[in-house]
């Protein structure tokens, strides 16, 4: 594939995890601002908590969404970095390694959203 | 007239001789409007005849005398001694080059990138014999002409961050020449050229730093080229395509500017001009 | 013999006397390798939630403490830079807000002074976003 399509996707990801990631960062860690804000969150990591968020279908899309864009942009741009660092003739080795460590923690992160949402509300 | 005594250092090395480079300090006696490279010819007639340097047109039009003055690439040629405001001045050669000795540095990767993207116009049309001239507005020549201006001097590349470390790297500079190709109205080889430039080792390897139009000595911004590069890649472009021209119109078209004014008072014009111009226009 | 004069990876950081961009692209490669190293670590971590209550609190309770706090806070601010930032770069990487090819006149303006306004909206606006969670994090 044209480099080019593959780094759309890319930033479409990064303009994507813009809201996603805003969304969950001030969830976890802004309590107090979002307080303010009208939204009251109680102890956003304790386990009740955790696990009701788990059980909502929007968190699960959401978390589900945030996985697979982050990964693959992340991925995507660990893959530059050594490109850009390692001068391999062949590039597709430096791609080999980073699509497969994607796929382990893709597959590994999906099952646990969705284990989770299934033992939700425990 | 101003005048001060500059102590250059310059740093050294000779192949064969010298394991890694090392400093050595020379002192000029410098005049208002002497260029740094009047100070190293000043350093090689009078003071050590072993320095080595490139220079030839000393007036910005060569590309030969880039180096790495005060931190930052420039031309020899073309920066003012006493501008500088320094009673020290440190001169090395370009970074991200090999050294072959002292401040001359070997250019042939920036010219084998240079050739790899196809830098002339490819036109089915060109091939045969030419028998007219092309029509080609001021527009569609000031989409490409401020990258026309590159002297392939190499400031770019020892600016760039990515060349610090990546020896496939196409660089701006031949990255930028892909873009005055691509947007030639004359050039219908954009595809071939898209080939090339949007791959893993081409314009995606620029992160718009900004360092290679920073340090363009030219004003030929690279990374402008770059970016639109990259638009152009994802969205298309809507170029147009000039052709030969066809029969000259006996009423001049209205689109075709007015002759510029004549530069010499009572000069004769063609009778086609009405001896105003347009400013800026040459 | 050549004596090679590559800047290697120091050459990303420090090349010589630039612009202030050239310093937020260091900046926002080391926050994207710290997000994706972070993310790496955050998925094992959050994956102990499907062992249960008990495991779960050990976990946590293993990541409490003034010193993961303080990371917490550097990958927070990690973020917000680099999805700031990363707008930025998204949009001149397409080729807006850094103006057209023109004729140059010296002194030149290239598109990286073009784009200049942006930038320090944009850095204001990370600057916002690290203080209300300086404010959150440390003080309520
Ligand atoms: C929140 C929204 C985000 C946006 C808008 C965003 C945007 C970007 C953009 C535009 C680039 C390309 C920069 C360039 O051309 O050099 C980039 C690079 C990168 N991003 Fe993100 N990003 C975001 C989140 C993330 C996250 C969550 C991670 C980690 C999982 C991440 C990891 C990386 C890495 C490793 C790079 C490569 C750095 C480099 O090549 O210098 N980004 N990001
Ligand atoms: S783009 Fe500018 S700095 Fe680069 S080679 Fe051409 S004139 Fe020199
Ligand atoms: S804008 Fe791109 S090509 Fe120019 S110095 Fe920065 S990374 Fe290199
Ligand atoms: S000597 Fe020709 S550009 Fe400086």
């Amino acid at each position: 594939m044209r480099e080019s399509r593959l780094w759309f996707l890319f930033v479409l990801a990064g303009a994507c995890m813009i809201v996603l990631l805003g969304a969950h960062l001030f969830v976890m860690h802004l309590e107090t601002f979002m307080g303010y804000l009208g939204i009251t969150i109680h102890e956003p990591l304790a386990y009740a908590e955790v696990m009701a968020r788990a059980k909502s279908v929007s968190w699960l899309v959401i978390y589900m969404a945030l996985l697979i864009l982050a990964l693959y942009h992340g991925l995507y741009g660990v893959r530059s970095v050594l490109l850009e660092t390692i001068n391999m003739k062949h590039h597709s080795t430096v791609t080999a390694v980073i699509v497969i460590v994607g796929l382990i923690a893709a597959v590994f992160g999906s099952y646990i959203v969705i284990q989770s949402y299934m033992m939700g509300g425990l | 007239m101003e005048r001060k005594t500059i102590v250059f250092k310059i740093q050294r090395y000779a192949p064969n001789q010298d394991k890694e480079p090392y400093f050595k300090s020379y002192e000029v006696p410098v005049e208002q409007g002497m260029t740094i490279l009047e100070c190293l010819w000043y350093i090689k007639e009078n003071l050590d005849s072993t320095i080595s340097f490139r220079s030839s047109c000393r007036m910005g039009i060569c590309g030969s005398c880039a180096m790495f003055i005060q931190g930052r690439p420039r031309l020899a040629c073309e920066t003012q001694t006493l501008e500088l405001k320094s009673s020290t001045i440190e001169i090395k050669p370009l970074p991200n080059y090999d050294i072959i000795k002292d401040l001359v540095v070997d250019q042939r990767n920036l010219f084998r990138n240079h050739k790899k993207v196809k830098p002339y116009i490819i036109s089915e049309k060109a091939t045969s014999n030419p028998t007219k001239e092309y029509i080609q507005s001021v527009a569609q020549l000031e989409q490409y002409l401020q990258f026309n201006y590159c002297l392939k001097c190499g400031c770019c590349l020892a600016a760039c961050p990515t060349m610090a470390t990546d020896t496939n790297f196409l660089g701006p500079q031949a990255l930028a020449q892909a873009f005055r190709y691509n947007t030639d109205s004359r050039d219908r080889a954009g595809n071939a050229r898209f080939q090339i430039v949007d791959t893993f080792e081409g314009i995606w390897r620029c992160h718009m730093a900004g360092a290679c139009s920073d340090a363009c000595p030219k004003g030929v911004d690279p990374a402008m080229a770059i970016q639109l590069l990259k638009r152009h890649s994802i969205f298309g472009s809507r170029k147009e395509y000039s052709d030969y021209a066809g029969p000259l119109p006996k009423n001049r078209r209205p689109d075709i500017p007015d002759a510029p004014a004549p530069t010499v008072k009572g000069a004769r014009t063609n009778g086609r001009g009405n001896g105003k111009g347009k400013k800026g226009r040459r | 013999m050549r004596y090679n004069n590559r800047l290697g990876a120091k050459g990303w950081v420090i090349g010589g006397n630039y612009s202030i961009e050239r310093y937020l692209y260091i900046l926002h490669r080391v926050s994207g390798l710290a997000l994706i190293f972070y993310l790496m670590c955050h998925l094992i971590l959050t994956s102990f939630r499907i062992a249960g209550a008990p495991t779960w609190e050990a976990a946590m309770a293993f990541v409490s403490g003034p010193f993961f706090k303080v990371g917490e806070f550097l990958v927070m601010c990690a973020g917000v830079y680099h999805a700031i930032n990363g707008l930025r770069l998204i949009i001149i990487e397409l080729g807006y807000c850094i103006g057209k090819p023109e004729r140059q006149e010296y002194p030149y303006t290239p598109s990286i002074k073009k784009q200049r306004p942006l930038m320090y909206l944009l850095m204001l606006v990370v600057a916002a976003l690290v203080a209300v969670s300086v404010v959150d994090f440390f003080i309520m």
